[in-house]
């Protein structure tokens, strides 16, 4: 695989870019592989590469029904931050933290990860308190986190509405100067490269139909393009979790739903940060090609349209301008929806399956894209070694049974009910 | 103010009489009401208007409609300013201050226009090749440039002063466009008896019969139509409006702007987003024409052939003296006959060898030169088109031109028709998509459906009217439509497969995508249309790649050896046009935005020196002035007030429930971890209910109000979860129970008394209710009239001092409430705010929202004895899940600072003495108060269960302000452990 | 806005309603002691792409929960009945 450098630029620019190379092998399968990753996403794709880099295995097949990164990496708002309050998830996502930080090198392809920091506003001394709370933890953990009053809110972000007349008047914040944001589909492409340079192969325009048992053991999966041997298979499909976890025979604690993004129409550059509204559901950020990228809640029931309400993109409307009336004659360029595995405590389910030979990754909720790097190292440890990973010891499918969830927003499952 | 020499002295749909004044980028131009801000640039002979995304490449006006990627210019300044707008949409305004954008620093002298000379460096995705070194962080670095260089318009950075609309509106049958079509469709529609909404984006009725003459005879049949749809009051014409997306339910967001010159609506919305609920759609958006792809295609000057027509007869500007059309198909010549008898010299070239003979015999007439088999290959000049290369039977020529005209075929206008997943479908015989299969509620008509000769446009409307009338159940006999025949032929366009260019030929204009990034791109194997998409950023621009999508298509089918229905389409995204944010937050900003909730004491908390605080959108007294300079005097004095005479606490914010029925016990006994079924009449209790999943949920009083009827009180923040909750248990699980609830909690207004003189100031107040201890105890209900109106007292303490709740009709609240403050003034009563209430509760050890934080049990909150040895509750069965009840967990505990002068906060994290703080800690400190009492700061917490033994010290850690104190566990009560002042 | 047919209140925008989620669950006797009866109500869904039987309360009209069958891959609504009367 040629590296990619200014100078391969500067060579193809004088060659008329005719020596550039597919960036990954369009695969046809081989009978059989050691690792069959079901799901060409951020997570598949990350997954297979950890499997070949840290682990030496690289007889690795990615199965992908359309096109790598058509899913959820390739439609959200690529918010990338470490600042999580439990125990199990802290840990977890500071290690991601620390790969997204090296990703471009260790892949060799920008994947912009920009590190502008993440500010979430407070709007009452309690608010800020309980913020206190979170980057105590942080800060004890060895995350960088800081506490801002009011007054250097309005040095950092100026365009916030400071008036009189702000419906929840800005208190504070809390912030990280690590967070940040990166180019989705280059994290896919990357990883896709990679792994392809690896002797990974992956397959586009192919579905899963079924899974090939003998006996209790999962051997391959059947597929649009015929049977295809496994040693063990690994599932990254989130958002579609539930129906290929039923063709396996596994019945889980997750339901889809969806989350829309919007972007605007390309600006000269205003919002340097990643800022989230703490009165309400709204985050934005701006992508280096200056659209603003924001999002908001979920549309609220079971979905696998990846399409959203008319009624939520007027809920994040009304947010956006409550925090940052200057974008009232900002033109909203489109929005879309992008299917989650919702998990009910909102934490991630990676880990080994009762049936021997399949490994589960899903339940990304609305937090997947952050994770990546650290899920598809964690999930390559746990189907190499057939047990989780320390980081992801606290994400098994069991704690529903036992009790010991993972829920940072306290809402509790079927949430709507609370 | 520059002379309008383009503008032809008659003919066109602009008033003359209705001069406007504008300026652009500072000159002062003049132009007509009826213009584009388009039109009116043309007719002053302003053709450089922008610049592109990447290169900066000069760009002039290419169409004549929303599809516009060139001519994007901002508007205003202040909180007026709006980047971005075509000017092919902008209806032009008197005054309407105009800047050009994306230049540096001016529009024809723009510094990042050398970016061109890179060109071959920024190549489609080079920049995931490079800036990766020479640190980690280098990207932050280039990042900056490139964001700078990035980006179109500005923003401004001021509110906007202006108003905006969110409505909502119904009709039987929505049509969507007002061209040919979408006219006859709302013809029939209506005649059929349906109520009709005729939607259009434009200012004006018509679509693409405004390309034609102004005083022709489809200018007549526009006139007929038009007055028939006004004479029906069935039929809303909505102008100036955008359907910009088509969501589930045949819900259409529609945004539509004010008229920019009806000083009568000045007061009104700028623009109102309107959401129609059709029980009908018809699609009626007309097709797009597609650009040709060759070198230098970009110039200013260059300029889709209808878009021409368009400004040729509906604007009266000739846009050009010295013209080549370039046509792939019949309906560019229309173009090139129209400019030529208006005085242009045209030249058509057509791709095609044979163009069919009665054209031939027309451009032979109106001395209209014609070269058959040639195309463009490139063009001079730089911001303006000089020359044009030629290639045909003889050879390349070059030919001086100030104006060329491109039609490369139509593209139906599907991407509404999309919004809801409904993919296109290739038709070969018009070389375009058309949409897919629609429900039974929508229909398509004319040209978006393939249709494009205006005679077939209206048969097809009509019908799609009466199909649409029809699934609403109105079909009355409707008479044929008035019939127009323009004569034109349809062809499919031949299809042109350029060669290598010799310099950048775009297929996406705005941004800047040209036929050698799509090569780039499928070499690396971005082949899949949304890779493509995503690698080049063809389609990311602000007009969606109207223009550029079937281009991109074509050219990568090419490239794979495959057609283009293989190669395949993209996913429409909404909106169809972009729309403002604040038109879609409508007045939902500034006070109107999640509007605040009222207590019926409200207003005397604010003329009482109240700090308010929000809480759950209900505005709370959080400390009084009148107590102490700021929060942290206030709230201490306050407690002191409650302890040692009285305090008023407004809690009117409660949900209040009204549980009535004959099981209501049973009912109760299930919702609730501890049991009710023995309460017995007139007597309250405090009850705590669980999640399913066993953890606590929501805790209040209930009161048995008589055998079958309680009155339940909750949580301010869970009303609305708890009332919903115990519906759906009726509803679902227990149907058999025969109980009803409802909400009551803004029929009262409720206050507590609480302090050792509160029963004194109720016998003052009340001396005809006897509230001795014998028929008010603690727990206890008293239920009569005040001034006529029906009051309960409830006999409950949350501070841990003798205390009333009082319920009275919510009007009266405020009156009880100044009652009692007067009855209460020698006793020393005064208000106090929910600060106060906070610290009397954590000094008395009872749990609230810090510690219900959703992922407690019972037992870790210390209320497992509440339950008992009870089951079959809610949440029972899950609580004994085994991590929740593992010794270790977190359970509450009390602290007490032991190091002086120091303070406990809230948020710290709890460590043993000597151990390292790193990690997750032992616990937390969930509330603090300072305490009176004590003397020093004391607090509830959640510690390890095994580490919690009271007496031992632990360190509170709290990192965000450097400090760490020393407090000693002991039991969660500080005050009055055995309750004796609750009877005091 | 998915339109839902309320049977008391007619045509209405689904953002007058609350969703309940998952009405094909059984939901044990509030008596039953049996833990994994318990987790498969709480946690477990079938969670299908297609037709799902699922609640709604009209909380901003009538506030009866209503059982609603929708399919999920395109949100079409093919029947809306009270809770009450419909139990599977």
């Amino acid at each position: 695989m040629a590296r990619y450098s200014a100078f391969s630029i500067f060579r193809n620019a004088l060659s008329g870019q005719k020596s550039w190379q597919r960036a990954w092998r369009a695969a046809e399968p081989k009978p059989s592989y050691d690792v069959i990753v079901i799901g060409g996403g951020g997570h598949g794709l990350a997954t297979a590469f950890y499997l070949a880099e840290n682990h030496g295995i690289r007889n690795v097949a990615v199965i992908e029904k359309g096109y790598v990164g058509g899913g959820n990496v390739g439609r959200n708002t690529t918010v990338i931050r470490s600042n999580y309050l439990l125990d199990g998830n802290t840990q977890f996502y500071e290690f991601s933290m620390k790969l997204w930080e090296g990703m471009s090198r260790a892949l060799n392809f920008n994947v912009m990860f920009s590190q502008r920091g993440q500010l979430v506003t407070a709007h009452s001394a309690d608010q800020l308190d309980g913020f206190s709370h979170r980057a105590n933890i942080m800060r004890l953990n060895g995350i960088d986190a800081d506490i801002l009053d009011r007054e250097e809110v309005r040095r950092l972000v100026p365009y916030l509405d400071f008036s009189d007349t702000a419906r929840f008047p800005i208190h504070g914040a809390i912030f990280q100067g690590r967070a940040g944001t990166a180019r989705h589909d280059a994290v896919a492409w990357g990883y896709a490269r990679a792994a392809d340079g690896h002797g990974v192969d992956i397959i586009q325009n192919c579905e899963v139909t079924g899974f090939v048992r003998d006996g209790e053991r999962i051997v391959g999966v059947e597929t649009t393009k015929g049977r295809i041997g496994a040693g063990k298979v690994g599932l990254a499909v989130a958002g579609h979790t539930s129906i290929l976890g039923a063709k396996a025979g596994l019945e889980l604690p997750i339901e889809s739903h969806v989350l829309q993004a919007f972007v605007t129409e390309p600006l000269k550059p205003l919002v340097d940060h990643v800022v989230a509204y703490g009165a309400d559901h709204f985050y934005v950020s701006q992508s280096d090609k200056g659209g603003l990228v924001f999002g908001g809640n979920l549309d609220g029931y079971n979905s696998y349209a990846q399409r959203g309400n008319l009624g939520v993109v007027r809920e994040v409307a009304e947010a956006a301008i409550a925090l940052m009336p200057c974008i009232s004659r900002i033109r909203l360029l489109r929005h879309w929806g992008g299917v989650m595995d919702m998990t009910p405590d909102a934490s991630p389910i990676i880990c080994p399956t009762a049936i021997d030979g399949l490994y589960l990754n899903g339940g990304w909720c609305y937090g997947g894209f952050k994770a990546t790097p650290a899920s598809g190292w964690c999930f390559a440890h746990t189907i190499a070694t057939g047990k989780p990973h320390p980081l992801i010891a606290a994400y098994g499918l069991d704690r529903f049974r036992t009790g010991r969830t993972l829920d940072e927003a306290g809402v509790g499952p079927s949430a709507w009910l609370q | 103010m520059n002379a309008q020499n383009q503008r032809l002295p008659g003919g066109g749909r602009i008033d003359r009489s209705h001069p406007i004044e504008f300026s652009f980028d500072g000159r002062k131009l003049a132009g007509y009401r009826g213009d584009t801000l388009a039109s009116a640039l043309l007719a002053n002979g302003v053709t450089l208007v922008g610049r592109s995304f990447k290169y900066h490449r000069p760009r002039g006006i290419l169409s004549a409609g929303p599809e516009e990627p060139n001519a994007l210019v901002t508007l205003g300044s202040g909180g007026r300013r709006e980047p971005n707008l075509p000017a092919t949409t902008l209806e032009l305004g008197d005054g309407m201050v105009v800047e050009t954008q994306n230049r540096w620093p001016s529009l024809a002298f723009d510094v990042q226009s050398l970016n061109g000379l890179f060109g071959p460096f920024l190549s489609a995705g080079f920049y995931y090749k490079t800036f990766m070194g020479p640190t980690r962080r280098a990207w932050m670095f280039y990042e900056h440039f490139i964001r700078k260089a990035a980006g179109l318009g500005r923003a401004g950075t001021d509110p906007d002063p202006a108003r905006y609309e969110v409505r909502h509106a119904f009709a039987d049958v929505a049509i969507i466009g007002s061209g040919p079509a979408g006219l006859s469709a709302a013809r029939a529609a209506a005649a059929a008896g349906a109520r009709v909404a005729l939607i259009e984006q434009d200012f004006l009725l018509g679509g693409q019969l405004l390309a034609e003459r102004s005083d022709g005879i489809a200018a007549a049949w526009l006139n007929e139509v038009e007055a028939e749809l006004k004479g029906l009051e069935t039929v809303t014409l909505m102008k100036r409006t955008s359907a910009f997306g088509v969501y589930d339910g045949n819900v259409l967001g529609l945004a539509a702007q004010r008229e920019p010159l009806d000083t009568r609506s000045t007061g009104e919305a700028r623009q109102t987003v309107t959401m129609l609920r059709a029980h009908s759609v018809v699609f009626a958006t007309g097709a797009i024409e597609r650009p040709m792809v060759f070198s230098n295609n970009d110039r200013p000057g260059v300029m889709l052939a209808s878009a021409a027509r368009t400004y040729l007869n509906r604007f009266a500007v000739l846009p050009g003296k010295k013209i080549i059309v370039a046509a792939a198909n019949d309906a560019a010549w229309r173009t090139a006959f129209d400019l030529a008898e208006a005085g242009a010299e045209v030249t058509v070239a057509d791709l095609r060898a044979a163009p069919p003979p009665a054209l031939a015999a027309e451009a032979g007439r109106l001395g209209v030169a014609v070269r058959t088999a040639t195309r463009i290959v490139d063009l001079r000049g730089g911001h303006a088109v000089r020359r044009a290369t030629l290639s045909g039977p003889g050879g390349q020529s070059e030919t001086a031109c100030d104006l060329v005209c491109m039609s490369g075929g139509w593209s139906p206008t599907v991407h509404l028709t999309s919004h809801l997943g409904i993919k296109p479908r290739y038709r070969d015989d018009i070389d375009g998509f058309v949409p897919g299969i629609f429900p039974a509620s929508w229909s398509g008509a004319g040209a978006m459906m393939g249709a494009y000769a205006t005679a077939d446009t209206i048969e097809d409307g009509h019908r799609a009217g009466i199909e649409a009338a029809s699934f609403c159940g109105k079909s009355a006999p409707v008479s044929a439509p008035p019939k127009l025949d323009l004569g034109e032929t349809v062809t499919a366009p031949l299809r042109d497969v350029p060669s290598a260019h010799r310099g950048k030929a775009f297929v996406d204009f705005q941004m800047d995508v040209t036929t050698k990034d799509i090569e780039l791109a499928h070499r690396e194997g971005y082949e899949s249309v949304e890779h493509l998409k995503r690698y080049t950023t063809l389609g990311m621009g602000t007009d969606q790649g109207k223009t550029s999508n079937f281009a991109a298509l074509a050219a990568m089918a090419g490239l794979r050896g495959a057609t283009v229905p293989e190669t395949g389409t993209t996913t429409f995204r909404p909106p169809f046009t972009p729309v403002a944010i604040g038109a879609l937050a409508g007045r939902a900003t500034g006070h109107h935005f999640k509007p605040f909730r009222r207590t019926p004491m409200h207003d005397w908390h604010q003329a009482n020196g109240a700090d308010m605080l929000e809480v759950g959108l209900w505005m709370r007294p959080w400390f009084y002035r009148q107590s102490g300079a700021d929060v942290n005097e206030a709230y201490v004095a306050e407690m002191r007030t409650v302890r040692q005479a009285a305090g008023l606490m407004d809690i009117s914010t409660l949900g209040k429930i009204d549980v009535q029925g004959p099981d209501a016990a049973i009912f109760l006994d299930r919702v609730y971890a501890n049991g009710f079924a023995k309460l017995p009449v007139g007597r309250a209790r405090y009850g705590v209910m669980l999640r399913d999943d066993g953890i606590v949920f929501d805790d209040g009083t209930t009161t048995r109000l008589a055998e079958s009827r309680f009155f339940m009180t909750t949580s301010t923040a869970k009303a609305a979860d708890v009332l919903s909750r115990l519906e759906f248990l009726l509803d679902t699980a227990w149907p058999d129970l025969r109980v009803a609830v409802t909400s009551v909690s803004d029929e009262w207004a409720a206050m507590s008394i609480a302090g050792p003189q509160s029963r004194a100031i109720l016998a003052a107040e009340f001396p005809s209710l006897d509230v001795s201890d014998a028929a008010l105890p603690h727990m206890g209900l008293l239920e009569g009239e005040w001034e006529g109106r029906a009051l309960r007292i409830l006999r409950l303490s949350y501070s841990g001092e003798r205390a009333y709740e009082l319920y009275v009709g919510a009007t009266a609240g405020a009156q009880l409430w100044n009652r009692l403050l007067e009855a209460g003034d020698p006793f020393g009563l005064k208000p106090y705010g929910v600060e106060a209430l906070g610290a009397l509760r954590v000094e008395k050890g009872h749990v609230a929202g810090p510690e219900i934080d959703g992922r407690t049990t019972l037992d870790d909150l210390g209320l497992g004895r509440i339950a008992g040895k009870r089951s079959g509750f809610v949440g029972d069965v899950l609580r004994r899940r085994p991590a929740l009840l593992a010794p270790a967990r977190e359970r509450l505990v009390g602290l007490e600072c032991i190091e002086d002068g120091k303070r406990l906060r809230g948020g710290a994290i709890l460590f043993l003495p000597g151990e390292k703080a790193h990690g997750h800690g032992r616990g937390r400190v969930t509330s603090v108060t300072f305490s009176p009492e004590r003397g020093h700061y004391v607090g509830l917490a959640l510690l390890a269960g095994d580490m919690a033994a009271e007496g031992n010290e632990v360190v509170a850690v709290y990192p965000m302000k450097a400090e760490t104190v020393r407090a000693r566990i002991v039991a969660p009560v500080f005050l009055d452990p055995q309750g004796e002042r609750l009877h005091g | 806005m998915l339109r839902i047919e309320c049977p008391c209140c007619g045509p209405r925008d689904h953002d007058e309603f609350r969703y309940g989620g998952d009405a094909s669950v059984t939901r044990p006797a509030h008596d039953d002691p049996d833990p994994e009866a318990w987790y498969a109500y709480v946690y477990v869904r079938k969670n299908p792409a297609g037709l799902h039987r699922e609640f709604w309360q009209h909380v901003i009209g009538c506030r009866q929960w209503l059982v609603v069958e929708r399919d999920t891959r395109n949100h079409v609504i093919s029947s809306v009945a009270f809770a009450r009367t419909s139990q599977a």
